[in-house]
Order: structure tokens, then C-alpha cells, then sequence
């Protein structure tokens, strides 16, 4: 694997740099050993349970590289690990002296808890469905909350829907998905109260085809916009000529026509308050969750970009209003974990 | 009721035939390779490899065409490994097409990430696209629903046609199933049991491939990994619901697609508010599980399907 070849690379070098550093401080220099650590690049790793290019992870990996780019970290990664192998990776880089890993344990909550446990100088910042536990004071856990953008989203979706029924393609409803797509329709009733939501799970992450095939039946049973939670569902759009609505990532790119805005996450704001922390020697168990909102610059609704001109002042007005509001905390976008249904 | 309403609609219809199509090239695959007797586990591997070489090779620069011809290329390659292994090897079927799916997976995982190591998201390619064809497709009804598929959805269905000619009207389509029931016979003949059994996986693999590269090129227009998604292992039971024959496979093919359409639409009626969606997503599964134990009560298994031939041994 490429990945763990660097990242030996990378360790020998730290080790180097380190055996410098010691020799510097013993010279007598002034300079106390601890303050070189925290000069010299934190190295972290990341763990994927998905390749890379998935959308929720690429928005970790876009921001552990453009940090690994700024110098300000060691970043290696191992991607498309699957979950039964997770808590082996997970020791791996721990044992390897890795400061800081991140990555998803929503299919190993427990057994990545274990490891947790087992190393107590590691920080590890893991995406989960549960919340911070004292239990684990190493374990800090984050998600998408990106319900402030998603809402936003929704608002711009009520005003460009003809038809105002609305379809919505997901892979599994958990927590992450069903949040988002509770925070869209409560958008979409700002502007349309009497849309019509057609809520669907196929059952998987990556199935293109069959979020494609499930979209087709949407359109078919009138759905004149999507909710493109998956890759697919945009394809569906664009053939039948229909808009969507991106989410976490922005693909208006490939879809110039057809996604009309996105919801974006940004993962630097939790990363960045998780690497300050490791720096300083105060990481704990917390909900990095809170990085993700809006008011912390943790999402954000993309350029209309193409679509600009086309979307109707008076929806682009409560956008500007709810945002100003959400960033200044007087609006709270309403955060529901339940299940959503056909309406 | 809605399920009329759904079933009388031409999308439906059309529908089915596009989820139908990669189980049908995939299953048309493990056909001929059992008909020879040997069971190629290495299916669901090959299928993702299949998907991942035509959409490489068109993304490079090939043509939609010689990317299927990669992609058939690419499964025969497993086929081979695999027939070397399972025909005059006699290893345990079991476990080299475990090992293969295992194999064929992860090459196709690791080729990926060498040919893209840095993307954002995977690049797309132009699919094929719906033929509408001349007259036919302006028939109502019909047209929309049979007649603006994709050249692989047409080609999926003459695989069908030609796999059934081969093997039963043709001298290599009496040897290659005689291979499978009585390979002695065969032997007895002067022909060569191991090269029938190891053609036949390699152009079964094949098609398998195809049905794969199907995912990527006409349905799709990327590859993701996962995205074939155990359509592999569906097709391994439709060769046992369609007792062997092509016609009745093809049956079962259309079968299941057409529980899968019925179930996404049925999720988007007023039941599906009140239904849990796992019950809707296991609805094909169910009703072929069902289906399989009615049709395959009198069926007859290739006599020596897994039974690796040894020259000479009695």
C-alpha cells in the first residue's frame, strides 16, 4: 500500500527531527523540547471506509491535504477499509506514534472505542452517531451537522419547484442523512408549505445505477427537483431534465443545468480546533459536531453559480435573512434524527 | 390501486428492461460456464473488474465499442486464471472463485487508484446512449417501453439468442453440454474436455464482464467501487432458477428487475409512508427466493457440474 510507505517515510523523518531537536535542546539553546514539537508538522492519519473521492470523506481529505500542504501536518491515509478491518488499522498507526486520526466509526462504534482506550497518548477525532464520552477522554467525535445549510438549500428548492413535489434519494437513514433531509424540507415549506416530499433509501452507499433508477421513478411520479444525496441522482435529473439539489459537495460542474445549489461542508474549522487542541495538550472527549455549523464556518450554501438570475429575489432574500440570522445566532435551523417519510 | 397503474406504464416497462440488462449478460455468462461444469464464483469479481476496464479504457480514449471488447477481454484474462486453475488443475471450484471475486476486486480497486491517485471525484465518460429504433420505438406503449434502450440492453438480449443457438444447435453447443453431464463421452469422442471447460470460462467470464462494464457505460456513466453490489451472486442463483436454460434465465432476469422497478415505485405510494423501506428493498429478493422454489422443483443439474475431469481416471 502507498500510503503506509509514506507514512514510514514520514516517521523516519519525524524520528530524525526529533533526535535533532533533543540534540538542540541538550546544546543548551533555550529552547525546551516541547516547544519543538509544536513548531514541527503534527502528524496525523486518516481511515476510510470508503475510497477517497466519496463525497462526505473527500471533504476530510480535501482538508487534511490542504493542511499537509500549508506544512502545518504529516498526513497519511488508508482508504476503502472495511469495517471488520478498522480497529487493526486504527492500532497500526496508534503503535506507528501517529498524534492524531481521523475517520468514521459509524459500523465500529464499539470496537474503535476498545482501541481507543488501549492508547491513551493518541488523539483520535472520529466521526460517529454517538456524542463525547468522559469514558474515552481521547475520543472526540464530529458529523456533518450542516442542517444550517441544508435548510438554506431547501428555501432556494420551494421557490424553483413547479410541481412542488420534491424527491429524495438516500442510501441508509441514519442520523447524518436523515438530519440533513429533515432541515431541507423544513426549507423548502418556507417556500412552498404544501410540497410533497417522496422519500426513498436504496440500501446502499454506492449503487449509482439504482439511485439512478430510483430517482427515474420519482420524476416519473412528478418530482420535478431532487434532493441529491447520492451519486446518481443528479444523472437522473440531468436526463430527464429536472433540477437537483447537491449536498455536502458542490457538482453544479458536471451539472451545469440541472443542480441548482448545494449544501457544503467544510471539515477545516474541526480540524483546525482539533489540531490547535493536540498542539497545546488539551484534546478531550468533545462533540466536534458544533465545527460543522454554519456560525463556525463549518457549511455554507454554494454559489447559484449558473443558476444565477434564475432563482427568484424573494426566496434569495430569505436566504440572505435566515443566514444573517443563523450566523448570528438568533435562527437555530431545528436538528431532527428521526426517520423521514413520504409525505 | 397504484399497482396497476405502475405495471401499465411504459417507464415501468422500460425500467425493468435496463435493470435487467447486466443480470442478463452476467447470467448468460455463468450459463455456459456451468453447462461445461464448472461453477465460476469468480462472478461478482469479474463483474466489477469488467465495469472498471470498459470505463477506463473509453475515459482513455477508446471508443464505446472496443471498451466492451476490453472490458470481455479483461473477464476472459480471470476466466483463464481461473479455468487453469479449476479445469486441468482440478482445484476445489469453491475456493478459486472465492479467490478470484477476492482477486478481481481488488485489481480493480488498486488499478484504479494508480491510473487516478488524486481525484476529487471519479471523471465521468459519454455512455451509450438510447437508441430509439426507427419505427419501432414510435409504436405507443411498446416504443418507449422496449425500443429506446441502450445498445448494450439490445445486446444483452441477442446474448441470449445466440448463447441458446450455440448450445443447442450447434456441434460445439452438444459438446460443451456433454462436458458438463458426461465428460468421458466427450473424451470418447476425441475431443478435449479440458479445452471445452476452459473456452467456456473464458468467454462466460466474458460476458460477465460485460454485464459489469453494462453498470459503468450504460447505466453509469463512472465507476465506484461496491457499485456492482452482489448483482454478481443474483445471477449465480438465476442460472439455478432458470434450470440451466437461457430462455427461462432471461425470464428470471426480467423477473427480479421487475420486482425491483415495482418495489422503488411502490416505496413512493401513500404504503410506502406506512411500510418500513427494508421491506420494500427486500421484496425481489423474496419474491425470487419464491420463485426459485416453485420453478426448481424438477430440475435437472449439469451431471457433472464440479467434477473436475481427470484423462483417463474412471
Amino acid at each position: 500500500m502507498a500510503a503506509s510507505k509514506t507514512h514510514r517515510i514520514d516517521i523516519a523523518r519525524r524520528r530524525l527531527l526529533l533526535g535533532a531537536g533533543g540534540a538542540a535542546a541538550a546544546a543548551g539553546l533555550g529552547l525546551a523540547p516541547g516547544r519543538l514539537f509544536a513548531q514541527e508538522p503534527i502528524s496525523i492519519a486518516g481511515i476510510y471506509t470508503v475510497p477517497v473521492e466519496q463525497q462526505w470523506v473527500s471533504r476530510i481529505h480535501v482538508a487534511a491535504e490542504a493542511a499537509k500542504a500549508a506544512g502545518q501536518i504529516g498526513y497519511v491515509f488508508s482508504e476503502n477499509t472495511s469495517n471488520t478491518d478498522y480497529p487493526r488499522v486504527m492500532r497500526e498507526y496508534a503503535e506507528r506514534g501517529v498524534k492524531l486520526i481521523i475517520g468514521e466509526i459509524f459500523g465500529v462504534e464499539q470496537e474503535a472505542r476498545e482501541v481507543v482506550q488501549d492508547y491513551p497518548e493518541t488523539a483520535f477525532l472520529l466521526g460517529s452517531s454517538f456524542l463525547d464520552d468522559p469514558a474515552f477522554p481521547n475520543l472526540a467525535v464530529f458529523d456533518n451537522y450542516i442542517q444550517d445549510a441544508s435548510y438554506l438549500s431547501g428555501i432556494i428548492a420551494g421557490a424553483m419547484t413547479q410541481t412542488g413535489n420534491i424527491g429524495m434519494v438516500g442510501g441508509f437513514p441514519i442520523p447524518e442523512v436523515n438530519r440533513l433531509m429533515h432541515a431541507f424540507m423544513a426549507g423548502v415549506r418556507e417556500t412552498r408549505p404544501d410540497a410533497r416530499f417522496q422519500v426513498s433509501f436504496i440500501g446502499s452507499w454506492f449503487d449509482p445505477p439504482k439511485a439512478k433508477e430510483t430517482a427515474f421513478a420519482m420524476i416519473e411520479a412528478g418530482a420535478d427537483l431532487l434532493y441529491a444525496e447520492r451519486f446518481g441522482v443528479s444523472d437522473a435529473a440531468k436526463e430527464r431534465g429536472v433540477l437537483a439539489i447537491g449536498n455536502v459537495i458542490d457538482t453544479q460542474a458536471d451539472y451545469p443545468e440541472t443542480v441548482v445549489a448545494s449544501a457544503l461542508w467544510h471539515f477545516e474549522p474541526t480540524l483546525q480546533a482539533a489540531l490547535a487542541r493536540v498542539a497545546d495538550g488539551t484534546f478531550e472527549a468533545a462533540n466536534y459536531g458544533l465545527y460543522s455549523f454554519m456560525k463556525e464556518g463549518g457549511c455554507s450554501l454554494a454559489p447559484l453559480g449558473t443558476f444565477e438570475g434564475k432563482v427568484p429575489q424573494a426566496a434569495l432574500d430569505l436566504v440572505a435573512e435566515r443566514e444573517a440570522a443563523i450566523r448570528a445566532g438568533s435562527f437555530e435551523v431545528a436538528i431532527n434524527d428521526d426517520e423521514p417519510k413520504s409525505s | 390501486m397504484e399497482i396497476f397503474e405502475i405495471l401499465l406504464s411504459a417507464s415501468f416497462w422500460a425500467a425493468v428492461l435496463r435493470i435487467a440488462s447486466p443480470l442478463i449478460l452476467a447470467t448468460m455468462g455463468e450459463l455456459i460456464c456451468e453447462r461445461a461444469g464448472v461453477l465460476n464464483l469468480g462472478i461478482e469479481g469479474i463483474m466489477v473488474f469488467g465495469a472498471f476496464a470498459g470505463w477506463i479504457a473509453v475515459y482513455a480514449g477508446l471508443g464505446l465499442w472496443p471498451g466492451v471488447l476490453v472490458a470481455f477481454a479483461s473477464g476472459a484474462m480471470f476466466g483463464l486464471v481461473h479455468a487453469t486453475l479449476t479445469v486441468p488443475f482440478g482445484l476445489s471450484q469453491h475456493v478459486v472463485g472465492l479467490g478470484i471475486t477476492l482477486l478481481a476486486t481488488s485489481s480493480a480497486y488498486y488499478a484504479y487508484r494508480l491510473a487516478l491517485p488524486q481525484v476529487t471525484s471519479p471523471p465521468r465518460i459519454t455512455p451509450f446512449q438510447p437508441l430509439n429504433i426507427p419505427v419501432l420505438s414510435d409504436i405507443p406503449f411498446l416504443g418507449p417501453a422496449l425500443f429506446s434502450q441502450t445498445a448494450l440492453t439490445y445486446l444483452a438480449f441477442a446474448s441470449v439468442a445466440v448463447v441458446a443457438l450455440v448450445l443447442f444447435r450447434t456441434p460445439l453447443g452438444l459438446a460443451l453440454r456433454a462436458a458438463g453431464e458426461n465428460p468421458a463421452a466427450v473424451e470418447a469422442q476425441g475431443l478435449s474436455v479440458t479445452a471445452l471447460r476452459m473456452g467456456a470460462v473464458m468467454v462466460g467470464s466474458g460476458l460477465m464482464a460485460v454485464g459489469g462494464a453494462f453498470l459503468t457505460m450504460s447505466a453509469f456513466d463512472s465507476f465506484f467501487f461496491e457499485m456492482v453490489n452482489g448483482r454478481g451472486w443474483i445471477c449465480i442463483a438465476l442460472v439455478v432458477f432458470g434450470a440451466w436454460m437461457p430462455g427461462k434465465a432471461l425470464l428470471g432476469a426480467l423477473l427480479f428487475a421487475g420486482f425491483d422497478a415495482l418495489q422503488i415505485r411502490m416505496q413512493q405510494t401513500p404504503m410506502g409512508a406506512h411500510v418500513p423501506y427494508q421491506v420494500f428493498l427486500m421484496v425481489p429478493y423474496v419474491l425470487s427466493i419464491l420463485a426459485l422454489v416453485l420453478m426448481s422443483r424438477r430440475v435437472e443439474v449439469p451431471a457433472a457440474l464440479m467434477v473436475p475431469y481427470n484423462r483417463g481416471e474412471r
